[in-house]
């Protein structure tokens, strides 16, 4: 991943790294085997927890790990940009207990819910959210083609090819206009 | 395009560029009024439109502070962003999707109509559907809406094929592709629309109406438009008679500006129309302009909304298309007997994958949130858009305790809702179910309430002063030349989406400013 300047000029506190796998959405776009996050507030073993945290609150198995790293690296950011962040996200993360990324997943649920009502728990579920989904990855993943306009709309790429339900009426509905 | 002298007291000043401002902007300067037009947004264009859809937001979304109360779901859903509309040129007509349905007639006399409903602030509408008639057919003319003189409707989109088969299935009669003002052939100069999916983030083709592109323009062509954009009015000025005479803002540099004014025409969206009136207060009008009624504010109206999302086993690709076009309009009825008085529209609609899960989507996560969205391929939607109640105490008001970058209060927006509304909902909701069962839905997922996108009702009009703000011209009743030109002034909001009749108020009303001018009386 690509980082800005002025990111690079800090200190790196942590890294999240990962490998492409072979056939996984991400290889059809990454631009190499191996990906890295560089982060400036969390230590590696931070964002690890972190990114547990944001694959149990959502969890797409087969989304690539690279991903929830990008989710993590933009928390990182806030925290970077706001010293409260940063205290609020570092005892969130101590307040996880010891062991939190070696437990199973209901066992996570659980620990979850009872900071489900946590600054940390709200900033981690609203921050996946708003990153995740916004991925090339997840695109990819989703089959979400996005913007059309590009490629001339989807008036001829698919808009209407479904075929499984009746076709309606032209009054009801309309011409093409091609 | 013009340059209006800041001490030029012949000039009309209108505050917004949406359906209302941009439309009078249009109406007025072509019949050789000079205009002055505040826009607190800065002007983009097809070129400019973000495609990333967290881009389109930033660009286009209003985001200064609002504060908000009450019981309504949006409250605890989206507690910083309560109502959701533009701050750009071209308004909220940039990201409308487009839905330009009329008003029934009924629907302007829903006191007489649905009777004394507890806890409402009914009144009927101070003009009549004939009237008003005359201007949606200019309206509809103007916007270029489907299934309207002729213009066919747009071709069916694979969500619109979902929801057509469901509500053929329950009996439903009147389900089409919608009255849209999204071109569905080319037409005044513009293009037609090529399924984008991305009404919302603004259309690049042009195909869907914005007054952006087009009374803006037209308005500038006339030589009689001074346009000033990242201009945030502030408040409005009033002399010893009473009458407004200038407009104070902050331009892009962030000066204090005066503008002299002839006329003020106010419209801003429901809720900064309100707040504006409110934050004008003077020692001649100690609870803000127009508001001898105490009305400014109240009766806040933004329809019962609320979307159903339902998996089907089989892809739908429902990001493919017009965003919002497919209606069912059976519903628009007021039948006691289901429960609730008034009517309801059922809508066609898709989101975008980044903004389902967030506005969507009922609060979730784990297993089961995700294992929605694993299905966003197969997934179907559409929402319900009823009338709701006008309340008393439903409404915009100053909140000190927050302030805006200009140091002044910002408004806060309440709403308790009426049990009415929750009985439209339940029951809309509840038909959007069956049609999805009907053909075979695995999982139907109801939405939250999202933010209010459609904002009526503050300064509403009135045959009775008392009873509210405006007259039926909007023309403000304390104060001849003090205008409002937005969705405001809606008596009440009905089950259609506000655009088309926010505009064709906005034609009737520049006519009888312009009448009224010539005449010697604002």
């Amino acid at each position: 991943m690509t980082l800005p300047r002025r990111e690079f000029l800090k200190a790196t506190s942590g890294l999240l790294t990962g490998l492409v796998v072979a056939g996984s959405p991400l290889a059809l776009i990454a631009r190499g085997p191996v990906w890295a996050v560089d982060l400036t507030v969390f230590t590696s073993s931070e964002a690890a927890t972190l990114m547990i945290v944001a694959r149990t609150i959502i969890p797409h198995d087969k989304l690539d790990d690279a991903a929830y790293a990008l989710v993590i690296q933009a928390i990182d950011r806030d925290a970077a940009n706001d010293e409260t962040v940063r205290k609020m996200m570092k005892s969130g993360i101590a307040g996880l207990g010891s062991g939190f990324t070696g437990k199973p997943e209901s066992d996570r649920v659980e620990i979850l819910k009872e900071v489900e009502p946590s600054e940390f728990f709200q900033t981690m579920r609203l921050k996946t959210i708003q990153v995740l989904y916004t991925t090339p990855m997840a695109y990819a993943y989703f089959g979400y083609e996005g913007e059309a306009f590009s490629k001339g709309g989807y008036l001829t790429r698919g808009f209407n090819d479904l075929r499984w339900l009746p076709e309606v009426p032209l009054d009801d509905s309309g011409p093409m206009p091609l | 395009m013009a340059k209006i002298d800041f001490s030029d007291g012949n000039a009309v000043v209108i505050i917004g560029s949406g359906a209302g401002g941009g439309t009078l902007a249009h109406e007025l300067t072509r019949r050789g009024i000079k205009v002055v037009l505040l826009e607190a947004g800065k002007r983009q264009s097809l070129e400019s439109f973000s495609q990333v859809p967290g881009e389109a937001f930033a660009q286009l979304t209003w985001l200064d502070p609002r504060t908000q109360s009450g019981d309504w779901r949006g409250a605890r859903d989206f507690p910083p962003l309560p109502v959701w509309h533009c701050k750009t040129v071209g308004g909220t007509t940039v990201h409308w999707t487009a839905a330009a349905p009329r008003l029934q007639p009924w629907e302007l006399r829903a006191k007489s109509i649905y009777g004394n409903v507890a806890g409402a602030s009914l009144i009927d509408w101070p003009l009549s559907y004939a009237e008003l008639e005359k201007y949606y057919e200019i309206a509809e003319t103007r916007l270029g809406v489907t299934r309207r003189n002729g213009i066919p409707g747009l071709p069916a989109s694979n969500n619109f094929k979902v929801m057509y088969a469901g509500a053929k299935k329950l009996g439903y009669k009147q389900v089409h592709t919608g009255h849209m003002a999204i071109n569905s052939r080319s037409y005044d100069g513009r293009a037609f629309c090529i399924q984008q999916g991305f009404c919302i983030q603004g259309c690049k083709m042009g195909a869907k109406w914005s007054t952006l592109y087009t009374e803006i323009p037209s308005a500038e062509a006339t030589g009689n438009l001074d346009l000033r954009i990242e201009s945030t009015a502030t408040r409005i000025e009033h002399g010893e008679d009473g009458r407004v005479n200038a407009v104070i803002y902050h331009d892009s540099q962030g000066r204090e500006q005066r503008q002299k004014a002839r006329l003020v025409c106010v419209a801003g969206n429901a809720v900064e129309t309100a707040r504006l009136l409110l934050l004008s207060e003077s020692s001649k009008f100690p609870q803000g302009l127009a508001n001898s009624s105490g009305q400014v504010g109240r009766n806040y109206c933004h329809h019962i909304t609320g979307s159903v999302w339902a998996i089907f086993d089989k892809p739908i690709y429902s990001w493919r298309g017009a965003t919002l076009a497919g209606v069912v309009e059976d519903e628009v009825v007021n039948q006691p007997e289901r429960g609730f008085v008034g009517g309801y529209r059922m809508e066609l609609l898709t989101l975008d994958l980044p903004t389902l899960p967030l506005v969507g989507l009922p609060y979730g996560w784990g297993r089961d949130f995700a294992s929605i969205m694993e299905n966003y391929r197969n997934l179907a939607g559409m929402f319900i858009n009823g009338e709701d109640m006008p309340r008393s105490d439903n409404r915009i008001t100053l909140n000190s305790n927050v302030k805006d970058a200009f140091g002044l209060p910002v408004a806060n927006v309440h709403v308790d809702e009426h049990s009415n509304d929750q009985a439209m909902r339940k029951h809309a909701k509840g038909q959007m179910a069956k049609m999805y069962e009907a053909i075979g839905a695995q999982r139907v997922i109801p939405g939250p309430t999202p933010p209010a996108t459609h904002n009526m009702c503050t300064a509403r009009m009135s045959a009775d002063p008392k009873d509210g703000v405006t007259n039926a011209w909007g023309q403000t009743h304390d104060i001849k030349n003090l205008f409002v030109s937005d969705g405001s002034v809606l008596t009440t909001p009905g089950a259609a989406n506000p655009t088309l009749t926010i505009v064709a108020l906005a034609l009737r009303q520049a006519e009888h400013i312009s009448g009224e001018m010539k005449a010697g009386k604002v």
